[in-house]
């Protein structure tokens, strides 16, 4: 076997965005294990400045394909805190539904376009078209599912159209909500192929304690709001988040790091599930039962299957909050505002974990101040720490070369890096 | 591939994004009812975020995002000499985007602004055509996947490939929709490239142009019917500024 080598991964594929990694094995040891990212900026805490809180979830958006709406509802969500404005109990119901839409499409894109092919052992999702139609039809069809969910909430999948400071400039129409219920009934057995496939996967049995940060609240899973919690005791309020992250720089990489009690932490599907498993649908917990995943779990892996049973979650909510949104009148959608100074932090639990836009206003309402901290960001100290870890696991356990670059490659999607918008 | 007695050969494809938030890629794996018979007409060669295999002899390069470091554009004239189709793809690739609201501010003062004291490379934002030639453009921000399996199927079999040269008042006005200027708004529909069915504007928010001027418009009728209307000029030029599409008409 190879005793000396360097893996090098120039822009590692099945993630979204530019990044590298390097691994470093000389006799045998690892001398160096290296995550960067070297995505182009686009300096959106620069193009936000000046610009009227009308605009704002319109480019903010813009910051990611994945996760447009978590984008578009943490600025929201700041402006409205800033200007104190409150948003009608519809429209508030509404962003949620939207929120789900948005989690089961990127979750699905994930589970079935970017991770699966590991474990399958091909290049990407197209030749488990041949090979596992049902199980890429499952994963279209779910995915399908949460675009249509967003469509009729947001009036587009990607880049929502209706999201808007004060509520929402049109309601979703009720007989697309109709149809919407009867979609997710009918695809919601899906979800129990989509189980009974990943079942079937080997997960490496890796596991390296970190700390987890997700939004809380005392009365659901987390979404959109609420306070700043680590599974190593720490709590803070929504404002606080500069506390929470402690942000810096590192040369090799044009996306931050960030830090809280200990060298590295984690956000995402499996920090929300470490730290509120309490509150998930007890079909979600019966399927995370089921894959033996209990809080507080420190394997980076079962990331993905936190996402599976956070979609188990998603739509049984989602059912719940359609049918209470049938009953309501539809009419009062937005609350008029007047533009204000002030200045807010609005948190989202989007896709891949805890998503923070700070912004301050003057009088017109538009932005003086703008920082984002996005949850890849937050995930690149402890993705960095996990190589590093994995490819000593690995060298001890007498894996080969080929076999350390493909757990490396892993263990990074497994954290569904979402590049772009870390360097937004 | 064989229809009505004609054969088909699939295009070999590629994908690649620069300075963008990668939706118009994504775009790509969207509409997935139609996503098996569409990726039927195409042999995708290098599509990093879908695919690890990486093939370097494709014909069509779609081309997303605007450039703003120097590796852009060395990336860029490598898959010009291979395309012999090079496709601008969104809104970033044909019109530099919303990435253009940079430009406002010098490269220093971004950097400092976002990251310090560090050292990052970063180049005014440019659209792709201002870097390689452009046989293709596909607006909107994110494109209209519809439209892009036209354009695609157009491609296949050899037709003539078209956006639709009249704005999107059109498909506003045929959607039955309340026109915003009667709400108090201004709206870019009246000078926008239609093709995205009045998505925006049917979900009662302004046009905000993404998809670039439409073909003949009347740049002077419409600055008049806003001044006339008594409606807000910086939010005129927020609006014609946002995706840097009507930098040759703005006043």
């Amino acid at each position: 076997m190879k005793r000396d080598y360097t893996i090098a991964i120039h822009h590692l594929t099945r993630v979204e965005g530019h990044a590298n990694i390097t691994i470093t094995v000389r006799e045998g040891q690892l001398i160096e294990a290296r995550w960067a990212v070297v995505e182009t900026p686009r300096f959106f805490e620069v193009m936000l400045k000046g610009m009227s809180a009308e605009r704002v979830p319109f480019l903010t958006s813009r910051i990611c394909g994945i996760c447009s709406i978590s984008h578009a509802l943490a600025s929201i969500r700041a402006l409205e805190r800033a200007m104190h404005i409150m948003p009608p109990a519809v429209a508030e119901k509404t962003r949620l539904l939207a929120m789900h839409g948005e989690t089961l499409q990127s979750h699905a894109l994930h589970l079935f376009f970017l991770a699966v092919p590991d474990f399958a052992g091909t290049a990407s999702i197209l030749p488990l078209m041949e090979s596992h139609p049902d199980i890429v039809r499952a994963g279209l069809q779910l995915k399908e599912l949460g675009n249509e969910i967003s469509t009729v909430t947001t009036g587009r999948c990607t880049h929502p159209v209706s999201l808007v400071v004060g509520g929402l400039s049109k309601a979703p129409d009720k007989a697309k909500l109709t149809a919407l219920q009867k979609m997710i009934r009918e695809r919601k057995p899906l979800l129990e192929t989509a189980c009974a496939f990943f079942r079937t996967l080997a997960i490496p049995e890796f596991s390296r304690e970190t700390e987890f940060i997700s939004l809380s609240n005392s009365t659901s899973y987390p979404s959109i709001g609420g306070d700043l919690v680590s599974s190593d005791g720490i709590k803070r309020d929504e404002n606080e988040y500069l506390l929470m992250t402690n942000e810096y720089t590192k040369d090799f990489s044009t996306s931050k790091f960030t830090r809280l009690s200990r060298e590295t932490s984690a956000a995402g599907a499996l920090a929300r599930f470490n730290n509120s498993s309490a509150f998930l649908h007890p079909e979600a917990l019966k399927a995370a039962e089921s894959f033996g995943l209990r809080p507080v779990c420190h394997n980076p892996f079962m990331n993905n299957i936190a996402q599976l049973v956070e979609c188990v979650h998603i739509l049984e909510d989602a059912e719940m909050l359609i049918d209470s949104l049938l009953d309501s009148e539809l009419s009062a959608i937005k609350t008029p505002w007047k533009a204000q100074a002030g200045s807010a932090t609005g948190a989202v639990e989007a896709p891949r974990g805890i998503l923070y836009h700070h912004m301050e206003t003057d009088s017109e309402g538009r932005v003086v101040k703008a920082d984002c901290i996005i949850p890849t960001t937050q995930n690149n100290a402890n993705i960095d720490l996990d190589l590093k870890a994995i490819a000593e696991w690995a060298l001890e356990k007498g894996k080969n070369d080929r076999e350390i670059e493909k757990l490396c490659e892993m263990v990074v999607r497994s954290y569904d890096p979402c590049i772009s918008c870390s360097v937004h | 591939m064989n229809q009505q007695g004609l054969r088909f050969e699939k295009l070999k494809i590629a994908s690649f994004d620069f300075t963008c938030c990668e939706g118009c890629q994504l775009q790509l794996a969207n509409r997935e009812s139609s996503l098996a018979d569409f990726l039927r007409l195409l042999d995708i060669r290098n599509f990093r975020e879908i695919s690890s295999e990486r093939h370097e002899d494709y014909d069509i390069a779609l081309v997303e995002g605007s450039i703003s470091r120097s590796d852009e554009v060395e990336r860029l004239l490598a898959i010009r000499r291979q395309a012999t189709v090079l496709v601008a793809f969104g809104t970033c690739a044909c019109f530099g985007g919303v990435n253009s609201l940079k430009n406002r501010v010098s490269g220093e003062a971004a950097v400092s602004e976002v990251y310090g004291d560090m050292e990052v490379e970063t180049l005014p934002v440019r659209r792709i055509s201002e870097v390689v030639k452009v046989d293709l453009s596909i607006p909107g921000c994110p494109v209209a996947k519809e439209e892009v399996e036209r354009i695609i199927i157009s491609l296949v079999t050899g037709s003539l490939v078209t956006l639709p040269k009249y704005p999107v008042c059109v498909e506003c006005k045929a959607a039955l929709n309340t026109c915003l200027f009667e709400l108090g708004e201004i709206c870019l529909g009246p000078i926008t490239r239609a093709g995205c069915h009045a998505v925006c504007t049917t979900g009662k928010t302004p046009c905000l142009g993404c998809r670039g001027p439409a073909e003949e418009i009347n740049m002077e009728a419409f600055l008049h019917l806003v001044g006339e209307r008594g409606l807000s000029r910086s939010d005129l030029q927020e609006k014609l500024a946002f995706y840097n599409a009507f930098d040759a008409f703005t006043p």
